[in-house]
């Protein structure tokens, strides 16, 4: 578990920033420490959080707010199943343990070539730790901040977003689902309420069913 | 505020149980490789809609405004860069999108 911490200290300013950025976001969207903390803690998935506060923070219902964070997490099913037969121990412990799998302790479990127990466990505490801590710091902040617009948060926001995309945009079927997703977007935007675009575009990955 | 509450719990306990599926209900089983082919979509369809709907989604209507130069640093930062770090490019659209606000 050491060697996890160990691998994920390099990585350790990108959650924390990460988490200062939510917690802005989580400010301005109205949400207040306690419930911005909350969230990071028990949800523990950095885009999920942000697609969620995004819908809420531009008037979007809860439901479309839910919808868009449940489909962006859904990878998680994909993913816990390729870590399925690591975890030791009884039920509860693998539940337990299974929380700290995200998208940086998955990979950095993975890097051997097979995915490796101590590492996946030892990062994700780090990193759990990291968030949440960052996240109630960047709640704090973020009211001295004043109007974040004005700063050009919002396309900061959109540029997070787009780095994360990034390293999904393998393969020509996840580049057309995107541009797809693009296209659902830009039409529903004036069209439906805040949050139904994002819910819709969702669609977009039936791609994956064509041979 | 209860409406931001029932998002976290919902959000919360679907994640709990999503990273559960594999470790502790799926055991060494496998999923469809159909349904495998979408979830894996799920991601970078969702982020492009996320892209989109904060570079130009206003009041229930487009709104093109200095968020796309910021957006477009970004992006440029990106194709050259491609592992950029997260904060870094976050800071250039930031920088870009403020600096044309205060131009225009």
């Amino acid at each position: 578990m050491r060697d996890g911490v160990r691998a994920a200290l390099p990585l350790a300013p990108g959650p924390l920033l990460f988490g200062l950025a939510f917690g802005v976001l989580a400010d301005a969207a109205g949400m207040g420490v306690v419930a911005a903390t909350a969230m990071s803690a028990t949800t523990f998935a950095g885009s999920a959080q942000f697609g969620a506060v995004t819908v809420l923070d531009a008037g979007g219902t809860i439901v479309a707010a839910i919808t868009a964070a449940v489909f962006l997490n859904a990878r998680y099913i994909a993913i816990s199943i390729t870590v399925a037969s690591i975890f030791p121990g009884g039920r509860a412990r693998r539940l337990a343990e299974s929380q700290l799998i995200v998208d940086e302790s998955w990979a950095l479990s993975g890097r051997s070539g097979r995915f490796e127990w101590p590492i996946l466990v030892g990062s994700g505490l780090l990193l759990y730790v990291l968030w949440v801590g960052s996240t109630a710091l960047g709640t704090i902040l973020g009211g001295t901040l004043g109007d974040p617009n004005g700063l050009g948060l919002d396309a900061a926001f959109a540029a997070l977003f787009l780095t994360l995309l990034v390293p999904y945009l393998r393969g020509r079927r996840a580049i057309q689902a995107a541009a797809l997703a693009a296209v659902i977007t830009l039409v529903l935007i004036p069209l439906t309420p805040a949050g139904v675009p994002i819910v819709a575009a969702a669609s977009a990955c039936l791609i994956g069913l064509k041979r | 505020m209860t409406d931001v509450w029932i998002v976290i719990a919902v959000v919360g306990i679907a994640t709990v149980l999503f990273k559960a599926a594999g470790p502790v209900f799926l055991g060494r089983r496998t999923l469809p490789s159909k349904v495998q082919s979408v979830v894996e979509l799920l991601a970078p369809v969702m982020l492009t809609a996320l892209v989109v709907t904060q570079t130009v989604g206003g009041d229930g209507e487009l709104s093109l405004d200095a968020r796309i130069p910021g957006v477009a640093a970004a992006a440029a930062t990106l194709a050259v860069w491609r592992r950029a770090p997260l904060v870094g490019v976050m800071a250039i659209a930031a920088v870009v999108t403020a600096l044309v606000r205060v131009v225009a």
